[in-house]
């Protein structure tokens, strides 16, 4: 399934996964391999299982049958991006305690952080531009600042990957663009491999080198973007969520860069 | 004021009381700060009414209070925990549900046995008579495992208390966290409930965190804040109710509540 890229740098495999909870089965025979690099998008209607597989990657579901193996990186070293709650929205937090808290895996049995991991949290503070906020209130930020505050969080607990889930949902456009890009900039220049759950199938055809589409206990489509455009079941899903985002591409937001 | 202070530091009881009280307030305030923004103030109430169904059995039994009424109270934090986290009927219904169902134990087990005497009342609305020696200890003790605790957890607390899936991804054990801070509130609540009175420990342990929230930015501005604000508040309204002889716990409240106005105002001001 997997064009490029080589055996080594495999990241995480999935192999055979059924997933479920005691209600039921949701996901069965789950196959797919993540490379170094990778910006992979997962796609689906509501219910589809894209959480349930979430909680699977983080180690949180364990599998029914199957496994799911990584290397070179541990499900505690993946940059988790939640969807934000709402009880955060007003928390009493500065920016720099938010972003210092993702170093909390690296903690081990030491109660308080150490000079690297405050070195750690200034870095990530200054690679997604917001080191200015630092001392500010998390509360006050707009959505688009807090999801950064969070996006320099998981990139305290990870090197390599960051799983996204629905990083936009509460974004406006500009808003939303501008995380897209940050994100494809990780990607990019930096070699962070993504795993992003969304609605937005924008990113999918933007900056995604793969596509997960889940539907129906399983997985519908895997493979590049490029595949997936060509595919009838990527050409159906995109003709719907195109209709919903034809504003958005009659003004150009997609022009960006 | 100088004499006032001398004239109150001369009785035995109101000492006893007031080193019970301040660290009780210390360790309600740091645990306040935790549960109020995890949403769950509302398991103060709910543990003092199990606290005062507890208290009530074991006094009609004859029973040590505190003995009968710890266990008791740390197995209702669990349950309470459990059931506000995942449950069909509704975490706050849920907490209603026991609360008012262990008052009424209480009442009734009294009702049938001693009848509705001054213990009672003095259980209800707290009583600063009610502070020995032992209790002396135990909330020395309390509170030296608590700040211990809390300052060595502290950056978990806080991950947990901010983001629970985060912290769960990254391999922090939430719902061990979870069970020892339900835990220190279970210890908390039954020692303080004496002083305060089961109607009103809880504002103890809301107030403080809430009142800090008004101005505070930061998490540990929280902390700080809320934990001196408790401990003053407690003092303020001890010495309120020795000139006013009225209720300690009432006293105390009506501190904290005049607290939360003054810092909602300034947090209000300082937005414009």
């Amino acid at each position: 399934m997997k064009e490029n890229g080589t055996e080594n740098d495999v990241l995480i495999r999935c192999k055979g996964l059924t997933l479920g909870y005691e209600t039921g089965v949701v996901l069965t025979d789950v196959n797919f391999d993540v490379h170094a690099g990778d910006y992979v998008c997962i796609v689906g209607e509501n219910g589809s299982g894209k959480s349930t597989l979430i909680k699977a990657l983080l180690g949180l579901l364990p599998p029914r049958s199957g496994e799911i193996a990584f290397s070179g990186v541990s499900a505690r070293e993946i940059g988790y991006l939640p969807q934000q709650t709402a009880l955060q929205k007003d928390f009493p937090a500065s920016v720099y305690e938010v972003v210092l808290s993702g170093c909390a895996n690296s903690l081990g049995r030491t109660p308080f952080y150490g000079k690297a991991q405050h070195a750690r949290a200034a870095e990530n503070l200054a690679r997604l531009g917001i080191a200015d906020l630092a001392k500010t209130s998390y509360r006050t930020l707009s959505g688009g600042q807090q999801q950064r505050v969070l996006l320099a969080r998981a990139l305290c607990a990870t090197t390599k990957l960051l799983l996204l889930d629905e990083p936009v949902a509460a974004l406006d456009p500009i808003a939303t663009n501008d995380l897209y890009a940050l994100i494809r900039r990780l990607n990019r220049e930096e070699g962070i491999t993504i795993l992003m759950v969304s609605h937005d199938i924008s990113c999918a055809l933007h900056d995604a080198t793969h596509v997960l589409q889940l539907s129906d206990r399983g997985v519908v489509f895997f493979g590049t973007a490029a595949a997936y455009r060509k595919s009838p079941i990527g050409a159906r899903f995109l003709r719907c969520a195109c209709a919903a985002d034809y504003p958005r591409i009659q003004f150009g937001v997609w022009e960006e860069e | 004021m100088l004499s006032l202070l001398r004239e109150i530091f001369s009785y035995s009881f109101l000492v006893r009381a007031l080193i019970v009280g301040s660290l009780v307030a210390l360790c309600a305030a740091l645990l306040g700060v935790s549960l109020v923004l995890k949403r769950y103030s509302m398991i103060g109430d709910g543990l003092s009414h199990v606290g005062f169904g507890a208290l009530s059995i074991a006094m009609a039994m004859n029973a040590a209070p505190l003995a009968v009424a710890i266990p008791v109270v740390i197995l209702a934090a669990f349950l309470l925990l459990r059931i506000s986290q995942n449950s069909r009927l509704g975490g706050d219904s849920a907490i209603a549900l026991i609360a008012s169902a262990s008052l009424a134990a209480g009442v009734l087990v009294t009702s049938l046995t001693s009848g509705l005497n001054a213990d009672v009342y003095s259980y209800m609305f707290g009583s600063i008579l009610a502070m020995s020696a032992e209790d002396v200890y135990l909330s020395l003790a309390l509170a030296a495992v608590v700040l211990l605790l809390f300052v060595v957890f502290y950056n978990r607390i806080f991950a947990i208390t901010f983001d629970e899936s985060f912290a769960r991804a990254t391999g922090t054990r939430v719902s061990r966290y979870n069970l020892l801070i339900a835990l220190l509130t279970a210890l908390t609540i039954v020692i303080g409930m004496r002083i305060m009175g089961t109607m009103l420990i809880s504002g103890l342990i809301i107030f403080p965190a809430l009142t800090a929230m008004r101005v505070c930015r930061s998490f540990r501005g929280v902390v700080l804040t809320s934990a001196i604000i408790s401990v003053f508040s407690f003092l303020a309204g001890m010495v309120l109710s020795y000139v006013m002889r009225t209720p300690a716990g009432a006293s105390i409240v009506v501190v904290n509540a005049l607290l939360f106005c003054l810092f909602a105002l300034i947090g209000k001001l300082a937005k414009r």
